[in-house]
């Protein structure tokens, strides 16, 4: 079985587990105050732009990771 | 739970049966009507007949009405729905080759009925850490899941009994998930679907004598993205589907934009003169999963195929650690 492929599919799911994490220890229970009756929505929209920002960062770290692991496969 | 057993074992068999029975007249009308296409990975020119997706659409909706008689909830014909469409969206690219958006767009027009019928908890469930409440954002997740698992199963669908196969593997890993996060109802909701793809993979496994078809791999891959919501399991049923996600995942990451396959001028993978794989040294080639797999030396056709059931066994694996890492919180 190709090694590298599990090793990938491995810390494709490592992944997943710490951005869950994070996810639910950091973001979840974030809040701002200072803007009365909006301080719910501003939390809403820095949580969102934080999880995207995540979601672009994962990727990034899998495409190292894949022209890691498939360095050689991936050599033309 | 007993009273679950006889719901669960009469749409298993329906579910099982009705594909298993539809498929060998499907095959003859396809013949029939010329609707058959070359197999490029045999010698000569093999015709396969396709599309299945009819087949495996009618074992999905028997075994489910079933279920629906016993249950009466609205996840089910949310699942109906959203799989239904998947199937027409799937069938009109089978017909007449749609543009690269057209699919992950039409899909996210399926997802609509579970949003509609509140077939959903908006709360996301991760391993370990708990649970998040996103009710606006998981509108978009809803949207972005049925998308990604119908294009994802589809993406698969390269080589003989990859996807049908492929399928059994995830969606029965999906149901043991689901029984483990004590999801009993949804769990036998998803049982016909492993029995559907079982049912279909008798046919479509080496060498095939019917492929699914766009109509076939989008209704498979939207039902289990619409199990997945349902049953609140949508990290799991990621992890199941991990080995399909990565296939995608090289695609995109190669090509750099939503494309149709067909449109893809250079082959990731080439025939030996004995007619194994052996993947290409094309620069413009896309990177894909079976490209990596044959990266160090040509497969049969039928190693390349067991080598993605064998990441998807691994898949199913930690998938089944996740749903029990739920039980967890640290």
């Amino acid at each position: 079985m190709n090694l590298g492929l599990i090793g990938f599919l491995l810390l494709m799911w490592v992944l997943i587990v710490v951005g869950g994490g994070i996810a639910v220890m950091i973001l979840g229970p974030f809040t701002v105050s200072g803007f009365g009756k909006l301080g719910l929505f501003v939390a809403s929209v820095i949580k969102a732009i934080v999880a995207l920002s995540l979601v672009v960062l994962w990727i990034m770290i899998l495409l190292k990771l894949k022209n890691w692991i498939f360095k050689k496969e991936l050599r033309p | 739970m007993i009273d679950l057993l006889i719901p669960a074992v009469v749409s298993c068999i329906i579910a099982f049966i009705t594909v298993y029975v539809t498929v060998p007249p499907l095959i003859k009308i396809l013949d029939k009507r010329n609707l058959a296409v070359r197999d490029v990975n045999k010698k000569g020119d093999i015709m396969v007949a396709r599309p299945g997706g009819p087949a495996i659409l009618a074992g999905i909706i028997a075994s489910e009405i079933v279920l629906y008689a016993f249950f009466q909830s609205s996840e089910i014909i949310a699942i109906i729905i959203t799989t239904s469409a998947a199937f027409l969206i799937g069938y009109v690219d089978d017909k007449r080759v749609m543009g690269g958006w057209f699919k992950p767009v039409a899909l996210a027009v399926a997802a609509l009925p579970i949003i509609a019928l509140g077939a959903y908890d908006s709360d996301l469930a991760f391993p370990l850490f708990g649970s998040v409440h996103i009710p606006i954002l998981y509108l978009a997740l809803i949207v972005l899941m049925i998308s990604i698992t119908g294009n994802t199963i589809n993406s698969i669908d390269v080589l003989n009994g990859a996807a049908s196969g492929f399928m059994v593997i995830a969606s029965f890993s999906l149901s043991i998930c689901l029984f483990i996060v004590q999801n009993y109802e949804i769990a036998v909701v998803s049982l016909p679907l492993g029995f559907v793809s079982l049912a279909f993979y008798k046919y479509h496994k080496l060498p095939s004598r019917i492929f699914p078809g766009d109509s076939g791999a989008l209704t498979l891959g939207a039902m289990y993205g619409a199990i997945a919501i349902a049953g609140g399991v949508e990290i799991i049923a990621a992890v199941a589907l991990l080995p399909a996600v990565i296939n995608s995942f090289l695609f995109l990451s190669s090509v750099k934009k939503i494309v149709e396959h067909r449109q893809i001028r250079g082959r990731p993978v080439e025939h030996t003169d004995d007619l194994r794989l052996k993947a290409t040294s094309d620069r413009d080639a896309p990177v894909t999963l079976v490209r990596l797999i044959l990266a160090g030396g040509p497969l049969s056709e039928g190693q390349v195929v067991s080598a993605i059931f064998k990441l998807a066994l691994f898949s199913g694996v930690l998938a089944v650690i996740t749903a029990f890492m739920m039980g967890v919180s640290v």
